[in-house]
């Protein structure tokens, strides 16, 4: 390391300082104002807060469709991230370019897609009815635009593990006479473990504190389609700041779930490598 | 930590997940086995938050007293016109109680309100009944009394979008009357009028409720432009800091209940949502309203109640020949309401 001159001490301590004051303006204020807000009146109407009926709803509920996309992601991001690497075909780039849509349309727009797409007006709509199946409006349209919003979070971590890897040691175990899915657990999962887990955890962090899609096909039925987030924005708009900042701190209490997650993953995966 | 361990903590977290999305669909399975308990969803607007969650509560006594039967109700609330095109998207509601004829109507042109439904109940269908007053900060100190001050230079003023909006387009109505009463009828010194006040206004909410945390809880402007309910809600949060004024001349406000025909025909539920809505002209639902601050329609009962001034002088929407024709007029694309806005 080169000897450090006064100037260089200078921007050093500079830099370190913007930084430092930028996160604690940006992250820790916020943090603290969120928490601070919700124990306001004491911890029993932050108890109460949080164990009302509404509430425990939405929890669930934003568990629920967590989950189910994280599942259904796993899914897709592996085929989607194996196929891509592994295999030559016709419409490659434009399956890669596909994926990445989630990312660069806005979530408000994903809403709508979904709205036009089951709601009154889709030519899909009176069949719906008639077999009675509910989707804009009601769990499994808020499940779809949960979905639709992470999807690419997985197989966007696996693709450039893979990618970097190249097929050189699952086309020796081929030779070998090992099949499609041994290959897969014994040779190729090993490797990617640690970004697949890592993608599981921006996927649930995202899915968790999706807003804006869902807001545009939830229809804000409390104690239905109501999840953490939109939640939070009703108290609000109620007036009940000390409840709605509870909620909250129960999204930031995931959030720092998730990011103690992240870290050990990190972590792990370091060691490995 | 190491891997399995790791995928054996998430596998435990998921499982329970999971478990709970069963346990929740028994309990489903639970409600549908007993025959008597039956479900209503009301879509209604921004500021009837606290009014609906009082109704519903007595609501549900009164249909177990009267069937013997429970009743869950579910509420969605939110901006009057984003509410009506919801329920025409597909948002499954028994009822809608929005803020104006004007977005049941939008519902009725999607096909899931028979025509007509005005006359349905009684009164135009309209069980409780608002007005528009100016909340300002505590001692006005900007000296607002009337609509004729806030065009004065200095004055900020915070009200909602009347583009998406129903308390936006009252607001705008009742200065658009004031301005036609001290102008005898002149309709460009009326526009001229209302194009001035837009120009003090700080900031246009996509909604009342935004407009009014606009203006208490980020202490913008010098009045807000308010429901008389929601002005009256501020005031018993916040006594000390506001007080309403009464302008000379205002609109009553007419908020509309209608059943949406196609939902409770395809859910059996036509009997339990036409008592929802009739049970609101009972003597127990007009107290119900006038405890959160709209004024009842019931004359005797809104007597009873002092905060409600019964002097100030109030015109009705048929001033605009309806609200389909003060929309087209002032509200539409291209409308007087664009035509000031625009060239500020």
């Amino acid at each position: 390391m080169y000897k450090e001159t006064n100037s260089s001490k200078i921007v050093k301590w500079s830099l370190i300082g913007i930084s430092v004051i930028f996160v604690v303006l940006m992250l820790l204020l916020p943090l603290i104002t969120v928490i601070t807000e919700a124990f306001k009146q004491g911890f029993a109407v932050y108890e109460k807060a949080v164990t009302d009926n509404y509430t425990v709803k939405a929890i669930w509920l934003t568990l629920e469709a967590t989950a189910l996309a994280v599942i259904i992601n796993t899914v897709f991001g592996l085929s989607a991230a194996w196929s891509i690497t592994k295999f030559q075909f016709k419409g490659k780039k434009i399956l890669t370019t596909l994926i990445d849509l989630p990312v660069t349309v806005s979530p408000i727009i994903a809403g709508l897609i979904f709205l036009l797409t089951f709601g009154r007006q889709s030519p899909i709509f009176p069949l719906l009815q008639e077999w009675d199946i509910k989707i804009v409006f009601a769990v499994p349209g808020i499940v779809l635009a949960t979905i639709f919003v992470t999807f690419p979070f997985i197989s966007r971590e696996l693709i450039p593990v893979l990618e970097s890897r190249g097929n050189d040691e699952e086309e020796a175990a081929a030779l070998m006479g090992a099949k499609g899915w041994t290959i897969f657990r014994k040779i190729t999962f090993p490797h990617i473990k640690w970004a697949f887990l890592y993608g599981v955890v921006l996927c649930a962090a995202r899915a968790m504190g999706e807003f804006g899609a869902v807001s545009v096909i939830s229809g804000h039925l409390r104690g239905k389609t109501n999840t953490l987030p939109l939640h939070v924005e009703i108290l609000f708009n109620e007036f009940q700041y000390v409840p709605a900042f509870a909620v909250a701190s129960i999204l930031v209490l995931l959030a720092i779930i998730i990011l103690i997650a992240r870290s050990l993953i990190e972590y792990n995966g370091k060691k490995k490598v | 930590m190491n891997f399995k361990k790791l995928t054996i903590a998430s596998a435990a977290i998921l499982s329970l997940a999971l478990s709970a999305c069963e346990s929740s669909d028994e309990q489903k399975g639970a409600s549908t086995a007993k025959v008597e308990k039956q479900t209503l969803t009301n879509v209604s607007y921004d500021p009837t938050r606290e009014l609906y969650a009082n109704y519903n509560e007595a609501f549900a006594k009164h249909w177990k007293e009267k069937t013997g039967k429970d009743v869950e109700i579910t509420q969605s609330h939110g901006g009057s016109g984003k509410q009506a095109l919801e329920v025409a998207n597909g948002l499954e509601a028994d009822v809608v109680t929005l803020a104006l004829e004007f977005d049941v109507n939008a519902v009725r042109d999607a096909g899931l309100i028979e025509p007509g439904w005005v006359k349905e109940f009684p009164l135009n269908s309209s069980p409780y009944t608002s007005t528009i007053v100016f909340l300002v900060r505590k001692g006005n100190p900007k000296n607002l009394k009337d609509w004729g001050d806030l065009v004065k230079p200095s004055v900020g003023i915070i009200t909602p979008n009347p583009k998406t909006s129903g308390g936006a387009r009252w607001n705008y109505l009742a200065a658009w009357a004031w301005a036609e009463n001290q102008y005898n009828g002149d309709q460009e010194k009326a526009k001229d009028f209302v194009k001035k006040l837009y120009a003090n206004v700080l900031v246009l909410a996509s909604g009342a409720r935004g407009s009014t945390t606009t203006f208490i809880e980020n202490g913008q402007g010098d009045v807000l432009l308010s429901w008389e309910n929601e002005a009256f809600l501020a005031l018993k949060d916040y006594p000390n800091d506001y007080e309403i004024v009464i302008p000379s001349i205002s609109i009553l406000a007419e908020p509309s209940v209608a059943i949406v025909d196609k939902v409770v025909d395809k859910r059996g539920t036509r009997e339990l949502a036409t008592e929802y809505l009739n049970y609101l002209y009972s003597d127990e639902g007009q107290h119900i309203a006038a405890k959160n601050h709209y004024r009842p329609s019931n004359k005797a009962i809104l007597a009873q109640y002092k905060e409600f001034d019964p002097n100030v002088n109030l015109f009705s929407i048929e001033r605009f020949g309806g609200w389909d024709k003060a929309q087209g007029m002032h509200f539409s694309n291209g409308g007087i309401f664009d035509q000031i806005y625009e060239k500020k």
